[in-house]
């Protein structure tokens, strides 16, 4: 039998003390850090839950004494926003009408155009490649009312299908530049690999590269939830009043001149309209990392 | 050739404005194991890219079974290939793997599920036919590659350097496999490696590249023993050859107040017999304290033992010179020694041309 005495002095791992003086400054700064960034967060979500009367009497981050529901009830649904009265339910609606086409649209034709770039050079594919990049650089702004022009001469102007296709096109540069980096880091041997085994373009695609790319594809929905979702300056310009986005309704509902300002609604309705980006956040925040770690190894 | 397995006409191969193959010409007899080697960037894979179609050529003609596969997809040329990395897919489990190629072939079920069973069979991966990639060892993976080239039912496999991933144990044990599975399947075997042991131990012809040139073609002992010029020949061995600078007057060798006659040395026909020369002779062929046609005596510099030989360092007219000894010698830094060898067995070699004499 080994004895425990055989070591004389230090052996071993060297234990730690679980509060010294840098773990106290590290976590004590974290734990600011996070309060700091939490607090609006907080404020948000006690002042939604407040009675008018309650939050007149002004104490700002105290919890309310008496939770109601009531501001969240009407945000949703009776809120009047400029001319109709049927709160954010309506805007919800049409973001999700918006969203769902545009992510599918922008990303199912910017993962082939990272495929092909990365796996198929073609002549002139750099070139075109630089010129979708530059594409990432040029101002939204500029490019507002040449595309209301070409709207209407394509008869979409102040139409859902207008605005997804407004939103697939300025998706394309910064996800194709993503798919092709992460398509670039796949081994280039298992694309000739599957070329010797008599797979196409489509084929590769598909049962080789696809099943592969999980965690880039996750990043690009994310990338593009938010953005479609948090978009103002698209939605109001290109859509009419029934068609608006849930972001521009919650601009109307919260600057709505009409009597008294109903802090606790507008609260409640910005929670709501910034929900479905968090829960993204929330559900996929590991794939994300990873996803944007892949893709950041080469290329 | 006739009747080549694979017959490579003028091939040449620009990337943009760099001429990486240039004018090449080869042919590979049916059941040939030939190996491609040389350092890295000298267009040996390349070379085999090429051939499997994976790299569009700039110019000249690729004839696979006789039938010119120069415009055919790499699926359509009747090749397998094996490559370093396994470039196994990873979604997919072993069987998935193997039969990708025939599905995409759209060959029957029941055929893809007898050529499966088949291929896992030679290469002993039964056990491993419902797991993915990523639970097989490095070796397992290699095998379950060369299975995909397998099953494809082709007379031409093509390897791109399949044992460099693997440690040197395991590296020695699949070249004997592989060798088993040629001498078995008896397809033509197109290799590349830089490794000289697999080129060695494997080929029945050596093609040695260089700056996407062919310098020699020829059967491994040819390579070794009458190599065409002196990169070769530098190229090939282990430690590599020595090299003395010097004259050639009649049929001596003289560099420095050395004077090595040369009688037996079998001169290249048409060779130049005389001036300005470089003499290669291996460390191997070197003996110790023998009569040999050629003696000399020299100091132990640097000992390097290595179980199985011991290296020993020395200097010869102002170069470093060292050759092999047995394993038990005891030599020690500082000892004098008596060394010789027998001149036939050395290499003479132009120094401008650098071309074999």
């Amino acid at each position: 039998m080994a004895d425990i005495n055989m070591f004389e002095g230090p052996h071993g791992t060297k234990p730690r003390k679980a509060f010294s003086r840098s773990n106290i400054l590290l976590y004590g700064t974290l734990i600011m850090v996070a309060m700091y960034y939490l607090l609006p967060l907080y404020v948000m979500v006690v002042t939604s839950l407040k009675g008018m009367p309650e939050i007149r009497m002004g104490n700002v981050f105290g919890p309310p004494i008496e939770i109601t529901f009531e501001p969240w009830v009407k945000a949703w649904s009776t809120a009047c926003t400029g001319i109709n009265c049927d709160g954010l339910s309506r805007g919800f609606g049409n973001s999700v009408r918006i969203l769902i086409p545009s992510v599918v649209l922008s990303i199912a034709i910017s993962s082939v155009n990272g495929y092909a770039l990365a796996n198929w050079r073609f002549k002139g594919s750099e070139v075109f490649f630089t010129i979708l990049i530059i594409g990432a650089f040029i101002p939204y702004q500029v490019m507002i009312y040449p595309i209301v022009i070409l709207l209407r001469e394509m008869g979409l102007y102040g139409t859902l299908w207008g605005l997804v296709l407004v939103h697939s096109i300025f998706g394309m540069p910064i996800l194709t530049l993503l798919f092709r980096n992460y398509f670039t880091s796949v081994p280039e041997e298992l694309f000739k690999a599957a070329r010797v085994d008599g797979a196409g373009f489509w084929g590769i695609y598909f049962q080789i590269m696809l099943p592969m790319s999980l965690p880039i594809f996750v990043v690009a929905i994310i990338l593009q939830v938010t953005g479609i979702w948090n978009d103002f300056l698209f939605g109001v310009i290109y859509t009419k009043p029934d068609l608006y986005p849930m972001t521009v309704q919650l601009n109307n509902i919260v600057n709505s001149v009409q009597g008294v300002k109903e802090y606790n609604v507008n609260m409640a309705a910005t929670l709501l309209t910034g929900f479905v980006p968090l829960a993204i956040y929330f559900i996929s925040g590991k794939l994300f990392v990873r996803g944007i770690a892949a893709g950041a190894v080469k290329g | 050739m006739e009747n080549p397995s694979v017959s490579i006409k003028s091939l040449n191969l620009n990337f943009g404005s760099v001429k990486v193959l240039k004018d090449l010409n080869l042919d590979i007899g049916r059941g040939e194991f030939l190996v491609l080697l040389g350092a890295s960037g000298c267009g040996k894979s390349t070379l085999l890219n090429c051939i499997a179609g994976l790299l569009e050529i700039t110019g000249g003609q690729i004839f696979i079974n006789n039938k010119n596969v120069t415009w055919e997809q790499p699926s359509d040329r009747g090749i397998g290939m094996v490559f370093q990395s396994y470039a196994l897919y990873p979604q997919m489990s072993v069987r998935g793997n193997l039969s990708f190629g025939l599905k995409n072939a759209r060959m029957p079920k029941a055929e893809i599920a007898r050529r499966v069973a088949n291929a896992a069979d030679v290469l002993q991966i039964e056990p491993l036919l419902n797991r993915k990639p990523g639970a097989l060892s490095g070796g397992q993976r290699q095998r379950v590659a060369i299975g995909r080239a397998l099953v494809r039912d082709v007379d031409v496999f093509l390897f791109d350097e399949p044992l460099s991933n693997l440690d040197a144990k395991l590296r020695a044990d699949l070249r004997v496999e592989l060798k088993l599975l040629h001498q078995r399947l008896k397809n033509t075997m197109i290799y590349v490696t830089h490794d000289q042991v697999e080129a060695m131990t494997l080929a029945d012809r050596i093609a040695i590249m260089k700056d996407g040139l062919i310098q020699q073609l020829d059967s491994p002992n040819k390579i070794y023993n009458r190599p065409i010029n002196k990169y070769v020949a530098d190229f090939i061995g282990s430690p590599s050859m020595n090299f003395l600078e010097g004259n050639l007057v009649g049929t001596s060798f003289i560099t420095g107040d050395i004077k090595i006659n040369l009688k037996g040395y079998e001169f290249v026909e048409g060779g130049r017999p005389g001036g300005a020369s470089w003499f290669g002779i291996r460390p191997e062929h070197v003996v110790v304290d023998e009569k040999a046609q050629f003696n000399m005596d020299i100091f132990a510099e640097l000992v390097e033992p290595m179980g199985s030989d011991t290296l020993v360092w020395t200097t010869v007219a102002g170069r470093h010179f060292r050759f092999r000894m047995d394993g038990q010698a005891a030599v020690k830094t500082g000892d004098k020694m008596q060394i010789g060898f027998d001149p036939s067995r050395g290499s003479l070699f132009d120094v401008a041309s650098e071309e074999r004499m």
